[in-house]
């Protein structure tokens, strides 16, 4: 379990070192900040989308989600003046809410997650257009929410808050998939939804939960995208941001199949991914090559992992024949049993 | 003796560490049904592979109409005329009858433009499926089939490529009574045509009444041949286990107490316009026979709350019990085994610790996080009660034989607290070895007071197992037999509706 998040910290580690060895500035006090805000700001939403990944689902509707939740945040606190702990609660309350909406078309009148969190995408995105009429919102020189702007952009002994913030996040959201019910629920589901009903699981509302927290998740990246930027042009803002987070959680070890990740992973998925943006930047690498660095990387990443399991399916399958075959062996196994040990041969079988 | 289709000589195939054949050697006769019998990993599968060049041997001739082969390849397999029916059918259920039965032969037609030829291709699987007797048409889709009708598909697909030596691997598993007769019929117009059957089963029934031969595996290696006149239960399971089995069933230590599960009125989705009654006492195992479709598992789905009730009610030691959804029903200890294991008793790819405590997690948590060592505990003892037999408990189930796995299913179900149990074909595709030790837990629950019923199609399993037999016929009971009354001949007239000889049906 722990071996894949071992060798993305591996891989991130070598990166990063010859990234530095070739630019020092890499390893800048000012450029390491700088990544671990982006790092921050990416990953909240990346945490999200681990979870509805982990139910065998996806969520598209992301940054349209950023788009909507954007103009209507700045248009409370500018244009209606709302305190600001009310607009943030809004927010957070809407992010939840569609959240919800996509969880229960999924769950209850069981539409396929794709083509629910697409049309999320198309109407969110489309409903902050409209609203706005395809201006930019931002704030003003008054100082609407210097506070609430304070904690969602500022920095702590110089460590940025949106970091802060996603270790908490991912703390938090940690124990609940690797300590609670509700993430051993959420895996069983994910793997097998019929046999998780059959034990009884509410799998819809295992299901419909994860949308609602990664719909959450959405509202709080919202504030904090908002407060980086300090405008929202809602054609563009959060565009593909999705993606980002779909590729972090699937370089950190989410099976799309469902069923599979773990939210440190997902964290070091979202770090390399901006490692491999700064990498561009600083490497001299032409910025049009971005995507480009990004996509081989994942591509390789996931090609890697699948060999790797594949191996470690065909040891399994070694040792099935090893414990079925032979009563000798047999016979061995079951003294051994209780230290689990098991001597099985096949396990130093692995040249053939 | 008549000619000698195929022999396999000395075949041995090894794994690392592992032999999982060992100097195996077997002859097919023309026109003989050859029994192949023995226990989960003796090797018949394993041979079957060999014997149809998916896996190449590591040592030993395969033999086919006199040529010799160090090892298959699968379409020189199939030029020699061998021709499998798996257990698990292997047909796309999109495409028609004639489009599998061609599947990667397609007759192709217009030239250059080598279009698939369906007129063709129908034209020629008409007369197989006639002569099969089957009543589906060429152009029939196969989701529009039943089991036994896929399997006739699949025999349709052996004779079209000319089969010599067809094999089948468990092919009654998942047929009724009346489909299992109609295939054995299949077999024995098959063999009168000269063509040799291999017949793998556990059903050691079906292997009296159809094999010519019978050869055990046993831990890789040949262990015994048995001639027809020699053929008998307890010469062929003293081959497979290697010793007697004391006793495939166990009695029941005490009589059924009062109470237990009444289904009254229920109405399934399945049979909209039918009711079910039926009870089962507390310390009885009811066994529930029936034709595939008679809705024995739709009533086993409804009452465990997967399927709703359109109607009627279950009540436990007489108080009626609302069963919404599974969660209802486990909270009042109505607990289900389900049919296909795989896909709905177990999270496959879950150690076997987490699908022990799936079901019953809460009870292991404070504050909804899980209590790891009270969970380590739980499953540690039903794999000791249950002995499961695998190195640790954090193997994950897909790693374990069938009878393994159901015993995972089962611990689930035993770490709580069982009023009423249903077993839907709790010993499909499991050996004899590990199935008299699922019906001597099945006893034991019952011995301590849990109402069961068992669904089965397995004629021997539901005559040996239960105290009282319920029948289904099109989703009403058609009648109930007392121990006195059990026959094979009174379960099947019940199962099409008749009334049992010397019995008069219990009311529906």
């Amino acid at each position: 379990m722990m071996k894949k998040e071992l060798g993305l910290c591996l891989l991130l580690a070598v990166i990063s070192a010859i990234t530095g060895a070739i630019n020092p500035a890499f390893l800048s006090f000012v450029n390491l900040l700088n990544m671990a805000n982006l790092i921050g700001l990416f990953g909240v939403f990346a945490l999200g989308e681990g979870l509805v990944i982990i139910t065998g689902g996806i969520d598209l509707s992301l940054g349209s989600m950023f788009a909507l939740l954007g103009v209507v945040f700045v248009d409370l606190l500018t244009t209606y003046q709302i305190y600001w702990p009310f607009a943030l609660v809004l927010v957070l309350l809407g992010g939840l809410a569609l959240g919800g909406v996509q969880g229960f078309l999924i769950t209850r009148l069981k539409m396929q997650p794709f083509i629910v969190t697409l049309c999320g995408l198309l109407i969110y995105r489309g409903a902050a257009r409209y609203y706005t009429s395809d201006s930019t919102r931002g704030f003003g020189y008054g100082d609407e929410a210097s506070t609430l702007s304070n904690i969602a952009s500022g920095n702590i002994a110089g460590i940025p808050n949106t970091f802060i913030f996603l270790i908490i996040l991912a703390l938090i959201l940690g124990v609940l998939l690797h300590r609670s019910v509700y993430g051993r629920w959420l895996y069983a589901v994910g793997k097998n939804e019929e046999a998780a009903r059959f034990s009884g699981i509410s799998t819809n509302i295992v299901i419909a939960t994860a949308y609602i927290i990664s719909g959450g998740l959405a509202g709080v990246s919202t504030v904090l995208f908002v407060f980086y930027t300090n405008s929202v042009s809602p054609s563009s803002f959060g565009n593909f941001y999705e993606l980002y987070a779909i590729a972090a959680a699937v370089l950190g070890g989410c099976s799309l199949r469902g069923g599979e990740g773990s939210i440190l992973g997902v964290v070091l998925g979202t770090a390399l991914l901006q490692v491999l943006q700064n990498l561009v930047n600083i490497l001299g690498i032409p910025n049009s090559l971005n995507f480009a660095v990004m996509g081989t990387v994942i591509l390789v990443g996931v090609l890697a992992d699948q060999q790797l399991q594949a191996r470690r399916r065909r040891k399994v399958a070694l040792a099935g024949l090893a414990r079925t075959a032979p009563k000798s062996t047999f016979a061995q196994e079951k003294q051994g049993a209780s230290g689990g040990a098991a001597a099985l041969p096949a396990r130093t079988g692995d040249q053939a | 003796m008549a000619e000698t289709l195929l022999e396999l000589a000395g075949i041995s195939k090894t794994y690392p560490g592992v032999k999982a054949l060992d100097d195996v050697s077997l002859r097919v006769y023309r026109g003989e049904v050859l029994g192949l019998i023995g226990e989960n990993g003796a090797g018949k599968s394993t041979l079957m592979r060999v014997l149809g060049g998916v896996i190449a041997p590591s040592d030993g001739v395969i033999r086919i109409g006199g040529k010799d082969h160090a090892q298959m390849t699968v379409s020189g397999a199939t030029q020699a005329g061998i021709a499998f029916v798996h257990q698990e059918l292997n047909l796309f259920e999109n495409l028609d009858v004639a489009a599998n039965v061609f599947i990667g032969r397609e007759k192709r037609t217009g030239g250059p433009l080598k279009l698939v030829d369906d007129a063709e291709m129908r034209a020629r699987v008409t007369p197989l499926l006639e002569r099969l007797g089957a009543d589906f048409k060429p152009d029939t889709l196969i989701e529009n089939l039943s089991i036994a009708e896929r399997q006739m598909v699949e025999i349709a697909k052996a004779l079209s490529i000319d089969a010599r030596v067809i094999i089948m691997d468990e092919p009654t598993s998942s047929l009724t009574i009346s489909e299992t007769e109609r295939l054995l019929e299949v077999i024995a117009d098959l063999t009168a045509h000269g063509i040799s059957v291999i017949y793998i089963s556990h059903r050691l029934g079906e292997i009296m009444t159809c094999a010519d031969r019978v050869v055990v595996l046993r831990d890789g290696r040949t262990v015994g041949e048995l001639a027809r006149d020699e053929l008998s239960h307890v010469a062929m399971i003293r081959l497979m286990i290697g010793r007697d089995l004391k006793e495939l069933y166990t009695p029941p230590k005490r009589s059924p107490q009062p109470g237990g599960c009444d289904i009254v009125g229920l109405v399934t989705s399945a049979f909209p316009d039918r009711q079910i009654n039926l009870s089962v006492r507390r310390g009885e195992i009811l066994g529930l026979a029936g034709l595939v479709g008679a809705g024995r598992t739709s009533l086993a789905r409804a009452a465990f709350g997967i399927d709703p009730l359109l109607g009627g009610e279950i009540r436990i030691d007489n108080a009626p019990v609302g069963v919404a959804s599974p969660r209802d029903a486990i909270r009042q200890g109505i607990y289900l085994v389900p049919e296909d294991r795989k896909k709905s008793g177990l999270v496959l790819e879950l150690p076997i610790r987490e699908n022990v405590t799936l079901a019953s997690l809460l009870n292991y948590a404070r504050m909804w996080l899980v209590n790891g060592a009270a969970e380590h505990k739980v499953a540690k003892e039903q794999a000791r009660s249950l002995s499961i037999k695998a190195p640790s408990i954090d193997m994950e189930a897909v790693t374990l034989s069938g009878g393994n796995q159901q015993k995972v299913v089962l611990g689930k179900w035993l770490s709580m607290q069982p009023r009423v149990m249903f077993f839907d074909e709790p010993t499909r595709g499991i050996d004899v070895g590990a199935k008299s030790e699922i019906y001597a837990l099945m006893r034991k629950l019952a011995d301590q007071g849990v109402a069961i019923v068992m669904i089965s199609s397995d004629m021997e399993e539901v005559i040996g197992v239960s105290d009282r037999v319920a029948v289904m016929h099109e989703g009403s009971v058609s009648g109930v037999l007392e121990r006195e009354q059990f026959s094979e001949y009174n379960v099947l007239r019940l199962a099409i509706g008749q009334a049992p000889e010397t019995v008069e049906a219990a009311a529906p």
